[in-house]
């Protein structure tokens, strides 16, 4: 069984929950950048969690099965229609054989989520199905006319009351390993302004604009290990939150790290958008 | 203590700032014989990142019994063969206080040490050069530059494992695939690798 691509949309990527002990080789983690839209859609279709699926960027899929499949479609809250008709998110849709599934723009939100039963079962590369923006390691990107195939699924789709994501927020930092490298109270600072999300925000980084953050330390930082969600601040000031394809290692100092259950929303922030960091624990 | 210092890196990451990349690959090292709990561990320039640890304060016990002056077990050793046809041949030369065959002669006596990984799956800043044949990276990066190029910048020297911009001086380039990811070990010069040049 497989899933034919008619249209990918701006960016459509496979993604599963990521390559796991390879950074020391400089290979970035990828995955999801919406982890619990993700998770949620591989369970309303009964899927496992290391299932893969699809990361549709500013909606504009149309997909067709070959057999008839439970498919659902989570974060970013796209029209989803099949052969015209109006369908719903967040709980499992039947897609049947030779019908279109078709994801429209999302009103709001970035990044939209569809698993379909058995997931998507694409060759893994190191393990992982799911693909890294930044070196292209994993399945290539997913083009118009590509063909994805299914795997056997592994249960019945689940019921409606799923657990629905977190609800939006502050994000919660708390201080990095070289917030030494910045003028006291640079995270004081961070959380008391709101930033705008830039243009070139993308699967690597949230790039943010607003007040620079000042160090007291201008020399080179000798390249050291990065976190997902780490605040990392370049010369000029404006603070960027290293997300999934972030690279491993890196040379800006790191004021502050995002804790990991906020990090969902960098996924859905468009461009011109403001966020605000708070102090966390 | 002095040797090595904890740095906070979230609820589930700490950054091991130690004395030099040597120090880093021998903490590295110490940490994965001992089993340590964590997803990641990635040595960088002067430092150890564990990254999806469980329990920090467990990390943080295992880690308090590494010495700086515990060796790691050699790596193994990986021969580079080199046509020295590099860009910046010259320019290195000349700032070296030698010709292009003084620095295919020093650059081939060094035995490089794969220090860690990053830039790109698979590059390797190789450590060993001397402090005083330290070069400085372009000052404009060059938008391509060929896979198997190989380069200097720092003290560091690396090998491209894929095309990409870059800013490294480049002496000459190598067939040798760097990076696989059908490999069962898809980098060359995974960290603590060995590595010496040979002019072909």
């Amino acid at each position: 069984m497989s899933l034919h691509v008619a249209s990918a949309g701006a960016l459509t990527t496979v993604q599963d929950r990521g390559r796991r002990g390879l950074a020391h080789l400089g290979v970035p983690r990828a995955g999801p950048l919406d982890r619990p839209a993700a998770e949620l859609a591989n369970r309303l279709v009964g899927n496992g969690p290391d299932s893969a699926l699809l990361e549709v960027t500013w909606g504009g899929l149309d997909v067709t099965a070959d057999a008839g499949l439970w498919v659902a479609v989570t974060g970013a809250p796209v029209p989803v229609d099949v052969d015209g008709t109006e369908r719903g998110r967040d709980r499992a849709e039947w897609l049947p054989a030779g019908a279109t599934l078709r994801l429209g723009p999302p009103p709001v939100g970035v990044r939209s989520y569809l698993a379909v039963a058995g997931g998507l079962d694409v060759r893994p590369v190191l393990g992982s199905r799911s693909t890294d923006t930044l070196a292209w390691v994993g399945p290539p990107q997913v083009r118009d006319g590509a063909v994805l195939p299914t795997g056997a699924p592994a249960g019945p789709p689940a019921p409606l009351d799923t657990p629905r994501p977190p609800t939006p927020g502050p994000l919660r930092v708390t201080p990095g390993p070289r917030a030494d490298w910045f003028t006291p109270g640079a995270l004081d600072r961070l959380c008391a302004t709101a930033y705008a999300v830039g243009a070139a925000s993308n699967r690597v980084g949230l790039r943010l604009e607003g007040e620079p953050v000042e160090r007291v330390r201008h020399e080179e930082l000798p390249s050291e290990g990065m976190v997902l969600g780490a605040v990392q601040v370049p010369p000029d000031g404006q603070p960027v939150v290293l997300l999934a394809d972030h690279p491993p290692t890196g040379g800006y100092p790191v004021l502050a790290v995002v804790h990991p259950d906020d990090l969902w929303q960098c996924a859905q922030l468009r461009p011109g958008e403001q966020l605000r960091f708070i102090r966390g624990v | 203590m002095d040797h090595l210092r904890l740095r906070p890196c979230g609820p589930r990451a700490v950054l091991a700032e130690v004395a030099d990349s040597a120090a880093a690959r021998s903490l590295a090292a110490y940490a994965r014989a001992a089993r340590v709990r964590a997803d990641e561990v990635v040595p960088g320039a002067q430092t150890v990142l564990f990254d999806g640890v469980p329990d920090l304060d467990d990390l943080a016990g295992l880690v308090a019994g590494w010495t700086p002056d515990a060796e790691p077990e050699p790596g193994p050793l990986v021969e580079i063969p080199v046509v020295y046809d590099g860009a910046d041949l010259d320019d290195v030369a000349e700032r070296w206080g030698t010709d292009a065959d003084g620095v295919v002669a020093r650059h081939g006596a060094v035995e490089f040490v794969s220090s860690f990984c990053g830039f790109a799956p698979g590059f390797a800043y190789l450590a060993g050069l001397p402090p005083d044949h330290a070069v400085p990276r372009l000052a404009t990066p060059r938008d391509r530059v060929p896979a198997g190029s190989v380069g200097l910048a720092g003290t560091w020297c690396g090998v491209y494992p894929s095309a990409s911009p870059g800013g490294w001086r480049l002496l000459g380039h190598t067939d040798v695939p760097l990076w696989d990811p059908d490999r069962s070990e898809p980098a060359l010069l995974a960290p603590g690798t060995r590595v010496r040049f040979v002019a072909t």
